[in-house]
C-alpha cells in the first residue's frame, strides 16, 4: 500500500466518524434551565433539581431539564459576564453576583428581590482537625500559634476563602476591641503558618486530607461535614467561639432569562428553595436552612449554636470588605509576605 | 507592525514553485487564529496606561513570579535537553527489550491532563507519598517548593526535545558518520564533530519549545508548587489572581511582559538556529 | 556521491530491528556495549522516575477499590459526553494544523527569505502563551463584551462557553506541533530532490505529493499524533472557555476536573487513564504501521 492511499484512506474514516460524532449530539426540546453554581453545591443541586423537577412537573405538567456548571465563584461570575448564559447563579459571594450586576445583566438590587438577603441557606466557618486534635486546637487563637500548620485557600482566587479570612478578622476585632493594628497582626500570624495556598477550596482539602498536610483545615461548615462523612474516621469539627454568618446567594440573570424565555420557571426555580422541600435539602446537604422547622430532626441536630457575625455587622457590605481587603494592594496583600 | 512583516517575504531566487500561495496561506491562518487573538492582549492591557501598567510589571511580587516562572522553565528546559537527547539517542539507535512501550510512553505528557498530572506528581513527592516517603526524611523537600515546579515542567518539556530530536536522529545518514570512521576518527570524535552539530538544530528547537511551555504552564504546576507568594508563586497564577478581582487589563498586563520575554528568548533562539544552519551549510 | 555498499545495508535497517550481530563488538559506528548499557540504564531509569511512576500512580488511583467503580465511571452518561466531545474536538482541530502544518512548513523550509526566524518565532507562540491566556483571548475576542462576540451574539452566534470556543482554544494551543515538526527536518534536507523531481518535467503539487510528503511522513505522523495527544489532553485554555456545562461543553480532561473536586477520586483518576490509554493506543498504532511498512519506508524515505 503506498502512502498516498493510505492517507486517502484515513481521510475518509475521519469524514465518517466527524459525521456519525455529528449525529449523535442531541437536540433537547424543552424548557433547559442552566444555573451556574459554586463548587460544594454539586451535591445538594443534583438532588434540588431532581425534586423542582418533579414538582414543576406536577404544577404545571411541564417538563424542564437542568444542565449544572459549577466552578470557583469569581471564575464562574466572569463567565457568565462574558456570555455563559446562565438562567440562575447560585454563587458563594454576594460580592460575585454585584459585578454580574455591574455588567447590567441584572439589576442592582437583586439582593432585595428574595427574602433573607437572597440567600435561601447559609453557613459558617469551623475548623476541621485530624482525629483526636493532636494539637489541641479550640479557637482561633490556635491557629495564630508557631507550629501549627493551617491550610485554607488563597482568597485572591478562592470565594469560600474570603469567609475564612473575614471569620478570622471578625474574631480579632471582636477580641482586641476592634483594633484593626492588632487584629491585622494576628491574621497575618494565621497565614504565616499556611505552608501551601490552593487556589480553590476543594484543592484545599484534598492537601489536607490526601497529602496529610497541616494540622487545622478551615472550611465552610457544610465541607466540612462533607469531607467528615467522604472520609469517615479521620476528622473531628471544632465550633469556633464565633464565626461569621456565610450567606450564599442565589439570584435570576433577567437579561439571559428574557432572551431564552424562562424567566417564569426560573423564578420559581428560585422561590421554591425556600419552600419547605428545598430547606429540608439544604439541610440534608449540610446548608444551614433558614428555616430550621422543615429540616430532618437529625439534621437540624448538626448544627452547634454559635455566636455569628454578619459581613454588614463587622464590615459594611461586601463591596466595601472586598475592595479594602482583598483588592489589589488590600489588606490581605499588605499582611500576607512571607518569604521575607 | 503586523504590514511590515507581511510585506518583507519575499523569496531568493527559486525553482521550486507555490511560494506565493503558501505564504499567503501560512500568513492568513496564523492571523486569524493566534494574530489577532493576541493582539488582544496588547489592546486590553493598553487599557491601564503606562503608569498603571508599569507599577503592575515592576511590583516586587510580580517580579518574583516572573524570576520563578522563567527560572524554573530554564533549568527544566536544560535538564530535558540532556535527557531528551540521551533518550532520542537510545530509542533511535539502540535496541532492547521494551523499546517500543518506552517510545511509546514519551508522549504520555501530552496526552495526560496537565491537572492530572499535577495530581499523580503532588501524590508521589507529597511526604506522605511514595517517594515523599523516603525523600523528605532525607531532608529532600520536593513537594510544595520550586523544585517541585522543576520536576512538574521537566514532565510537561520531556516530548518536545525527545519528538523534535527523534526523526532528524532517524533520517540522519549514517554515511557521514562511516565516513568519519574512515578518516580515523574515534567514536567520540565522531559523535561530537559529526552528529552533535546535525541535531543542534532540532536540541535548540526542542529547548525553546520545552522553556516556552514551561513558563506558561498552570494546570500541573499549582498542584505541586504550593503557591507561597515571593516563593512559589508562578507568574499565570498572579494572571488568575487579577483575573478574580475583574481586572482584566491586570491579568492581560502581566501576560503581555510574559509574552514579550518568551517571544524575545525564543526570537533569539530561532536566530541562532538559523545562523547555526548557515554555518552547516544545510540549505542547499 | 556513491555510496558504500554496507552504508545503505545499514540505512536499510529499519529503526527497531535487531542490530546485525557484529555491531556487538566494538566497530567505529557504534559505542562500546557497557556505554551503550549504561544510556540505555539512564534513559529508561529517567524514563521510569518521570513517565511511569506517575502513571503508575494515576492507574493506582483509579483502581483503588476495584474494576467495577472503574468500569462504572466510564460508562457514565457526563463521562460518554465527554469523551464525544473530546474526540469530536480532535476531529475539527487536528487536520486544521495538519494542513497548516503542511502549508506553512513547505512555504518555510524550501525557500529563503528575510524574516523567517522572525515567523518561525510567531508559529511558536502558543507554546509561550499560557494556557489560561489563550483562552482568554478567545473571550476578549467573542465574549459578550469582547471585540467582535456582542455583534456575534445579537446575531444568535454562541462562540465561547460553546463547542466552537472550545475548538477554536484547542486548534490555537495545538498550533504549532505539526509545522514545527515538519519544518527542522525539512530544513536539513533541503530542495534537491524536490528540484530534481521538476527537472523531469513533475508539476509542483504531483513533486510535493511524491517527492516532500514521502520524505517527511515520519515526522508529519509524529506531529500529529503530539497534535492529536495534546487537543485531547489540554486543559488550561479550554476551561476558561468552556463554561463546564456538565454533559455539554465538559471535554475530558475538564470532567476529571469535576469528578476530582467531587471527591470522587477513584472516577477522576480512570477518566484520566482512559486519555492516557487514548495516547498509548494510537502510539501502538503508530508502532504497528512502523513495523509493517517499515522496511519500504525506509528504502523509499530516503532515496
Amino acid at each position: 500500500m503506498t502512502f498516498a492511499s493510505l492517507t486517502r484512506r484515513s481521510a475518509i474514516l475521519l469524514g465518517a466518524s466527524l459525521l456519525l460524532l455529528g449525529l449523535t449530539f442531541e437536540v433537547r426540546a424543552d424548557t433547559t434551565i442552566l444555573n451556574v453554581s459554586y463548587d460544594p453545591t454539586r451535591e445538594f443541586y443534583r438532588d434540588y433539581n431532581a425534586a423542582f423537577a418533579a414538582h414543576w412537573k406536577k404544577e404545571t405538567g411541564e417538563t424542564v431539564n437542568f444542565e449544572q456548571s459549577h466552578g470557583g465563584s469569581g471564575k464562574q461570575a466572569r463567565a457568565v459576564i462574558d456570555g455563559l448564559r446562565a438562567d440562575v447563579v447560585t454563587l458563594a459571594l454576594a460580592g460575585d453576583i454585584d459585578e454580574i450586576a455591574k455588567a447590567g445583566l441584572l439589576p442592582a438590587d437583586w439582593q432585595a428581590r428574595l427574602p433573607d438577603n437572597a440567600s435561601p441557606y447559609t453557613s459558617t466557618i469551623v475548623l476541621l482537625v485530624r482525629k483526636g486534635n493532636p494539637k489541641n486546637i479550640k479557637d482561633w487563637d490556635d491557629l495564630a500559634q508557631p507550629g501549627v500548620a493551617v491550610i485554607t485557600p488563597n482568597p485572591k482566587t478562592s470565594g469560600g476563602a474570603r469567609w475564612n479570612y473575614l471569620a478570622a478578622y471578625a474574631y480579632a476585632l471582636d477580641r482586641f476591641d476592634n483594633d484593626d493594628a492588632r487584629a491585622r497582626a494576628f491574621v497575618g500570624a494565621i497565614y504565616r503558618n499556611v505552608p501551601v495556598l490552593d487556589t480553590g477550596a476543594r484543592g484545599a482539602l484534598t492537601t489536607f486530607v490526601q497529602r496529610g498536610i497541616g494540622d487545622a483545615f478551615i472550611s465552610w461548615e457544610n465541607e466540612a461535614f462533607l469531607a467528615r462523612a467522604e472520609f469517615p474516621g479521620q476528622f473531628e469539627i471544632v465550633m469556633p467561639s464565633i464565626s461569621i454568618l456565610a450567606e450564599p446567594p442565589v439570584a435570576l440573570v433577567d437579561r439571559n432569562a428574557d432572551r431564552k424565555g424562562t424567566r417564569k420557571v426560573a423564578e420559581a426555580y428560585l422561590n421554591y428553595l425556600y419552600s419547605p422541600e428545598g430547606q429540608r435539602l439544604a439541610a440534608k446537604h449540610y446548608y444551614r436552612p433558614r428555616d430550621a422547622q422543615h429540616a430532618a430532626k437529625e439534621d437540624a441536630a448538626r448544627f452547634a449554636d454559635v455566636r455569628l457575625f454578619t459581613i454588614d455587622d463587622k464590615f459594611g457590605g461586601w463591596a466595601k470588605a472586598q475592595r479594602e481587603h482583598f483588592g489589589d494592594g488590600g489588606v490581605f496583600d499588605e499582611i500576607y509576605r512571607p518569604g521575607r | 507592525m503586523t504590514h511590515a512583516i507581511f510585506a518583507l517575504p519575499r523569496p531568493a531566487p527559486s525553482v521550486l514553485p507555490g511560494f506565493g500561495l503558501t505564504m499567503g496561506l501560512t500568513l492568513t491562518w496564523l492571523s486569524l487564529i493566534i494574530l489577532i487573538p493576541l493582539a488582544g492582549v496588547f489592546i486590553t492591557s493598553a487599557g491601564l496606561g503606562w503608569t498603571e501598567f508599569w507599577r503592575l510589571a515592576s511590583d516586587a511580587r510580580t517580579v518574583a513570579a516572573l524570576k520563578l516562572s522563567f527560572g524554573t522553565a530554564l533549568i527544566a528546559a536544560g535538564l530535558n535537553v540532556a535527557f531528551g537527547l540521551l533518550v532520542a539517542w537510545v530509542l533511535v539507535r539502540y535496541s532492547f527489550p521494551g523499546k517500543r512501550l518506552l517510545d511509546a510512553a514519551i508522549d504520555l505528557p501530552f496526552a495526560l491532563p496537565t491537572a492530572v498530572a499535577g495530581l499523580a506528581f503532588t501524590a508521589l513527592y507529597a511526604p506522605n507519598g511514595w517517594l515523599g516517603s523516603f525523600l523528605v526524611p532525607l531532608g529532600l523537600k520536593v513537594a510544595f517548593t520550586p523544585l517541585g515546579i522543576v520536576v512538574a515542567l521537566v514532565f510537561i518539556g520531556l516530548p518536545f526535545v525527545v519528538r523534535t530530536v527523534q526523526p532528524v536522529l532517524a533520517d540522519f545518514d549514517k554515511e557521514l558518520e562511516e565516513a568519519s570512521a574512515t578518516l580515523g576518527a574515534t567514536r567520540f570524535q565522531t559523535i561530537r564533530r559529526i552528529v552533535l552539530p546535525t541535531l543542534m538544530p532540532p536540541l535548540l528547537t526542542g529547548f525553546a519549545l520545552a522553556f516556552a511551555r514551561g513558563v506558561g504552564e498552570y494546570g500541573s504546576v499549582i498542584f505541586i508548587a504550593g503557591n507561597i507568594p515571593y516563593v512559589s508563586e508562578i507568574a499565570p497564577l498572579l494572571i488568575v489572581i487579577r483575573l478574580e478581582e475583574f481586572n482584566y487589563a491586570g491579568a492581560t498586563a502581566v501576560a503581555a511582559v510574559m509574552l514579550v520575554i518568551s517571544f524575545a528568548l525564543l526570537f533569539v533562539i530561532n536566530l541562532l538556529q538559523a545562523w547555526n544552519r548557515r554555518r552547516i551549510g544545510f540549505a542547499g | 556521491m556513491t555510496p558504500d555498499p554496507l552504508a545503505i545495508e545499514i540505512a536499510r535497517i529499519p529503526a527497531g530491528n535487531p542490530p546485525p550481530p557484529r555491531a556487538r563488538f566494538r566497530t567505529p559506528l557504534s559505542e562500546v556495549l557497557w556505554v551503550r548499557f549504561g544510556l540505555i540504564a539512564i534513559a529508561v531509569a529517567f524514563l521510569a522516575l518521570m513517565l511511569a511512576l506517575p502513571l503508575a500512580a494515576v492507574f493506582a488511583e483509579a483502581f483503588r477499590r476495584g474494576v467495577e467503580p472503574f468500569l462504572a465511571a466510564l460508562v457514565e452518561p457526563d463521562a460518554l459526553s465527554a469523551v464525544r466531545l473530546t474526540l469530536f474536538v480532535a476531529a475539527i482541530s487536528v487536520p486544521a494544523n495538519l494542513l497548516f502544518g503542511l502549508v506553512a512548513s513547505w512555504a518555510i523550509a524550501k525557500f529563503q527569505f528575510r524574516g523567517k526566524s522572525f515567523l518561525i518565532t510567531l508559529i511558536d507562540l502558543p507554546f509561550s502563551v499560557s494556557p489560561v491566556i489563550s483562552g482568554l483571548v478567545y473571550i476578549l475576542l467573542f465574549g459578550s463584551y469582547g471585540f467582535i462576540g456582542p455583534w456575534l451574539i445579537a446575531n444568535g452566534y454562541q462562540i465561547v462557553f460553546a463547542v466552537p470556543g472550545i475548538v477554536l482554544a484547542t486548534i490555537f494551543v495545538t498550533f504549532p506541533f505539526v509545522a514545527r515538526q515538519l519544518i527542522p527536518l525539512m530544513e536539513q534536507q533541503g530542495t534537491a530532490e524536490e528540484e530534481a523531481a521538476l527537472s523531469l518535467g513533475a508539476g509542483g503539487l504531483r513533486t510535493f505529493w511524491s517527492v516532500t510528503l514521502p520524505n517527511v511522513k515520519w515526522a508529519l505522523l509524529y506531529g500529529v499524533l503530539l497534535c492529536n495527544a495534546r487537543a485531547m489532553g489540554e486543559f488550561g485554555a479550554v476551561s476558561v472557555v468552556s463554561g463546564h456545562i456538565r454533559g455539554k461543553t465538559n471535554t475530558m480532561p475538564l470532567h476529571v476536573e469535576i469528578l476530582y473536586n467531587e471527591y470522587n477520586f477513584v472516577a477522576a483518576f480512570a477518566v484520566a487513564t482512559l486519555l492516557a490509554l487514548l495516547a498509548l493506543v494510537t502510539l501502538v498504532l503508530k508502532s504497528a504501521l512502523e513495523w509493517r511498512y517499515g522496511g519500504e519506508l525506509a528504502a523509499s524515505g530516503r532515496h
